[in-house]
């Protein structure tokens, strides 16, 4: 299985008035083509400023990302946008849409910022399949979290991505749509043959990623495979 | 990054972007680009207005000067003078002028006027504006065709008796205007027609009276004026006629109706870069809640300059929204600029939307309106992905040169409309500095505010006063923007008041103390004993006394004044050179003079007699101590030699001099003299008036309180014109006012539903409020009031040499003025906030 995230002794730190504080401690690890993997860990453990690195929100103090093969570190911002669109899926815990487009345009952006004209078919289908095909012209102030939710994975998916970064997804629903969400996740994620890597606190959702590493003070201190 | 936000703005995705994420915001976006509106309106008003009056001009040329060559001067025409109009052929008609009193003997009134006796068919094109209409021809076999006004301030009509000098007549109409001449003119020296005959009988033209002699000319069609003037200039020169052509006067009007639109242009454009403040800070604003839709957008896959691109299309929108109301509102405007300008236009103008203009207008609002906007768009670029993950992302550290970059845009686009805008370079910079310390010194102030609101805002302050003040340094307060607009409007507004009161102060005070205040002249030698003793009957003294003799300049230096004409490199200007000179001689200095050279009085000897000159006329005709100047005094030579340098206050009401002869010097010349008095109420004044009138026709009386009502009424005709412009900019600062009040208004809303579900009362909540607007207006106040006497202060001291006046009452006023409108705005703009369910908001947020 070839490598579609590569993390290489990844360190970063803060500049504070007291001298640079680390987040991160030589984080290395990497996900195979398709393969599912979770990050835990507590409030300040580094999770997210992870997944920001992993995903080439942000730069590493030390060590170097690597997604498809490319080497995050020489891309420059533009670089980085353009690779996030070829490769790169987001799902966000606060859902993330634009509350000034409805849920079609918010599936549609993506595809439309690589210049993708004719996205608007694939974007009806993907909402029907998370079963919003009757909210296409809704805006995100008149669909409930779930829907938000639903509509973020959607557009998650537009770009046919190889790797999906979800940071949190579950975060701000309740069990029961949790739950519904998550099923899509991983049902999407089968389908389109798409990495997976999540932040999440629910050790049950963690549970069904293949992979888990657990953070503590900005180092892994668990990395278990199933 | 230029190259692809170009780029991308070319692109169908960006403005389809922009138009979907305007979506939640139009209404506010809309309400921001009409505080340009204002700004741009103005500019095109003005513009297209100027291309009218450009058009007005050219068409109208033949009948602005009335004839196609005037030829002028201060001495009757001699023999040599009639031989070149001979020559130059064409149909001709003469004109004398001259100040007389005109006495309206049904009510007793009496005034000075302008007598123009007039014999031929003058004006050759255009016509003189009479009621009734063919007055202008019936003055020519007697009568007199008198100004409007003064008949109006008399109560007089057609008809009526009048008694101008010596000459009784009557009124056969009224003046209304004279092609090529300014309302404001004629307020200053109302005019009174005559025909010549009956001013050469009545005899009011007297040896030594102050008179210009003007003869015009109308020639054969296909004549080439320009050419037969330049042909004969040295005759002209050397008998100091002045020429005016339709071609120059075209040029001269042209150039002052240019320098008025000009002025009205840079008052608008301060209410356009007002409304780019506004647009600044909507932006800033709009950019502010668009944090996490661009920071999605760049982990979608949204480039740098996509999503630069997007804000900056909105703002494109916004800025052509505004040009596009601006140029609507500018054609309105302009339908009314004729009425709002008339005092001050010699001419007709037709209306007509001048495109051209329009689009030039446009295009400078539009400019300057993306500049401004440019500043915090800027922000977009470095909003980081981050933020759609973390609640808190560290700024760069990064210094961002391209905002240094839009500065010196910004900059160069104000520089570039200045220029384009003012005569000379230093006229532009003055504008720019001045304005960029009006602006610097405002946000000084609010920085200032925010400063000690939240170092010096104790817990000794009730509740109320503590939150309300803490509004003004909290994040997103509106303290810099509020303080600006509000401040930049009182700035404008105060200066002009304060500097109409100065002048008016000033003359008022001459008015008060026990100067003289009663100006007597045209006395001939042997009417002195007799004005004298009317006086002491009516209980005035005569507080100054001093005989006139008119002469003119032969040489200085021993250079003839005619080869000094014709010499361009000596820099003594043309006028100097060929004006009559109003000279007296005595052995004393009066007491608005100061002696700053030489010694006075001096002895004449029999081949040089010393002369005291003020300074500022030595300096025009580029004349030292000991230089020697040889005058004509009415065709006898006169050498003297320059033995005193006089500074002379000219702002006092008493006889002052350019050129003071000592005693046993001028005697022989033919004079006439000029007596001051003091009467200290308008009856006594009336009375004098009435007297002298009566018993001497010739002698011209003034009334300092003329004068004052004259500049007065002058004065206001030009505040008028500068406050309708400045009527822009305030209302502009209003209306980013108000926006400004709208874009905070969902932080209100959500501030005071919070407050009023911990406890807090709606008159609470509503006292914040108040308080926070009251200091905001205060402040703007202060900061404005004390900008404007700084700017007043400047104007007085440096253009209008007078003492600078403080007004204190006009201080307070525009102090409580800005105060209660800001609350009243402030309160207006919040009024919803109270009435928001707090559920509402809470679920919302």
């Amino acid at each position: 299985m070839s490598e579609i995230l590569e993390v290489r002794k990844v360190t970063k730190s803060f500049a504070t008035t007291a001298g640079p504080l680390p987040v991160l401690k030589e984080i290395s690890f990497h996900v195979g083509a398709g393969a599912t993997c979770s990050i835990v860990g507590p409030s300040g453990s580094g999770k997210t400023t992870l997944l920001g690195l992993c995903a080439g929100l942000d730069q590493p103090t030390t060590g170097e990302v690597l997604v498809g093969g490319r080497s995050l570190s020489g891309l420059g911002e533009d670089g980085l946008a353009r690779l996030r669109s070829e490769l790169v899926g987001f799902v966000f815990q606060n859902f993330q849409l634009i509350p000034t487009l409805t849920a079609l345009e918010n599936v549609m952006v993506p595809a439309e910022l690589r210049g993708d004209t004719g996205a608007s078919q694939h974007a009806v289908e993907l909402l029907g399949h998370v079963g919003l095909a009757e909210r296409l012209g809704h805006y995100p102030t008149q669909l409930s979290g779930g829907e938000q939710q639903r509509v973020a994975l959607a557009r998650a998916f537009i770009n046919r991505p190889q790797i999906l970064f979800a940071d949190e997804p579950t975060g701000n629903l309740d069990s029961e749509t949790s739950g519904r969400i998550v099923e899509l996740l991983f049902e999407l994620n089968r389908a389109a043959g798409t990495a997976l890597v999540l932040v999440t606190h629910d050790l049950e959702l963690s549970a069904r990623t293949q992979r888990t590493i657990r953070l503590r003070g900005g180092a892994v201190v668990e990395d278990v495979s199933r | 990054m230029i190259a692809s936000t170009l780029q991308n703005l070319l692109a169908p995705l960006t403005w389809r972007m922009a138009w979907r994420d305007s979506r939640n915001s139009r209404r506010r976006l809309i309400v921001f680009s009409s505080s340009i509106v204002l700004g741009i309106g103005a500019l095109v008003a003005i513009a297209s207005f100027g291309k009218n009056l450009e058009a007005a001009i050219e068409l109208q040329a033949k009948a602005l000067l009335g004839a196609d060559l005037v030829l002028g001067s201060r001495q009757a025409f001699g023999d040599a003078e009639k031989k070149i109009f001979a020559e130059l052929g064409g149909q001709q008609a003469n004109e004398i002028s001259f100040s007389s009193m005109i006495r309206f003997p049904a009510t007793e009134g009496s005034r000075l006027i302008q007598v123009r006796a007039l014999d031929g068919p003058f004006p050759f094109f255009g016509a003189l504006e009479t009621d009734p209409p063919n007055a202008g021809q019936e003055f020519r076999s007697g009568g007199a065709l008198v100004e409007e006004g003064v008949l109006i301030q008399y109560g007089a009509k057609v008809g009526d008796v009048v008694r101008i000098g010596d000459l009784t007549t009557k009124v056969v109409g009224s003046l209304k205007k004279v092609p090529g001449e300014t309302v404001v003119f004629a307020t200053i020296a109302p005019r009174v027609y005559l025909s010549l005959g009956e001013v050469e009988r009545a005899k009011l033209i007297r040896e030594g009276s102050l008179a210009r002699y003007k003869t015009f000319f109308q020639f054969p069609a296909g004549t080439d004026v320009g050419a037969l003037v330049k042909e004969r200039k040295p005759e002209f020169d050397q008998l100091r006629l002045s020429s005016d052509t339709v071609k120059q006067r075209q040029e001269n009007l042209g150039r002052s109706m240019e320098n008025l639109t000009n002025f009205l242009s840079l008052v608008g454009f301060i209410a356009l870069l007002l409304g780019g403040v506004g647009v600044a800070s909507a932006i800033h604003t709009h950019v502010k809640q668009k944090l996490s839709s661009v920071a999605v957008l760049r982990c979608l896959g949204a480039t740098n300059a996509q999503t630069f691109a997007i804000y900056l299309a909105q703002s494109m929108a916004l800025g052509a929204i505004g040009a596009g109301g601006g140029a609507a509102l500018g054609v309105v405007v302009q339908v009314g600029l004729p009425r709002v300008l008339k005092d001050f236009l010699p001419l007709t103008v037709d209306f007509g939307i001048a495109w051209g203009a329009v689009l030039e207008s446009m295009v400078a609002g539009f400019g300057i309106c993306v500049l401004f906007a440019l500043l915090p768009l800027l922000a977009v670029r470095s909003i980081s992905p981050l933020v759609a993950i973390r609640a808190f992302v560290q700024p760069s550290a990064r210094r961002d040169f391209a905002q240094w970059g839009a500065i010196a845009l910004l900059m160069l686009g104000i520089g570039g409309f200045l220029v384009r805008h003012t005569e000379r370079l230093q006229d532009a910079a003055g504008f720019g500095v001045g304005l960029l310390v009006a602006f610097l010194t405002l946000a000084g102030a609010a920085k200032l505010l925010v400063f000690a609101t939240r170092k010096f805002i104790g817990p000794s302050l009730p509740y109320v006063w503590r939150q309300g003040l803490a509004n003004l340094h909290r994040p997103g307060n509106r303290t810099l923007l509020l303080l600006t607009s509000l401040g930049l409007g009182t700035f404008l507004i105060v200066t002009l008041v304060l500097v109409q009161q100065t002048l008016l102060t000033q003359l008022v005070s001459s008015r008060q103390d026990n100067r003289a205040n009663t100006i007597l002249f045209d006395i001939q030698t042997d009417q002195r004993q007799a004005v004298a003793a009317l006086l002491k009957e009516q209980g005035l003294p005569v507080l100054d006394e001093a005989p006139v003799v008119t002469m003119r300049l032969q040489s200085i230096k021993g250079i003839d004044v005619e080869d000094q004409l014709s010499r361009k490199t000596n820099g003594i200007p043309n006028w100097v050179l060929r004006r009559e000179f109003r000279s007296t001689f005595r052995d004393t200095l009066s007491e608005s003079e100061k002696l700053t050279a030489g010694s006075w009085p001096q002895k004449a000897t029999n081949d040089v007699i010393p002369v005291s000159l003020d300074v500022g006329i030595a300096k025009d005709l580029r004349v030292v101590m000991g230089d020697e100047i040889v005058w004509d005094v009415q065709g006898v030579p006169m050498t003297t030699r320059v033995a005193a340098l006089r500074e002379v206050d000219w702002r006092r009401v008493q006889p002052n001099f350019f050129v003071v002869f000592p005693p046993a010097s001028l005697e022989a010349a033919p004079a006439f003299h000029i007596m001051t008095t003091r009467a200290d109420s308008t009856e006594v004044s009336a009375n004098l008036q009435r007297a002298i009138a009566r018993k001497f026709p010739t002698i011209s009386t003034i009334d300092v309180t003329l004068i004052l009502q004259t500049i007065d009424s002058v004065l206001g005709k030009v505040a008028f014109v500068i406050r309708f412009m400045a009527l822009f900019t305030v209302l502009t600062g209003l209306l980013v006012l108000t926006g400004a009040i709208l874009t905070g208004r969902f932080q209100r809303v959500q501030e005071s539903v919070l407050l009023r579900t911990l406890g807090a009362t709606r008159s609470q909540v509503r006292q914040i409020l108040l308080v926070e607007y009251a200091a905001l207006g205060a402040l703007a106040g202060l900061t404005g009031v004390l900008l404007s006497v700084g700017g007043a202060w400047a104007l007085s001291r440096f253009v209008f040499q007078v003492e600078f006046a403080l007004p204190v009452t006009i201080i307070f006023v525009a102090l409580g003025t800005v105060s209660l409108l800001t609350m009243a705005i402030g309160w207006l703009g919040s009024r919803g906030v109270l009435d928001e369910p707090p559920l509402v908001i809470l679920r919302e947020a």
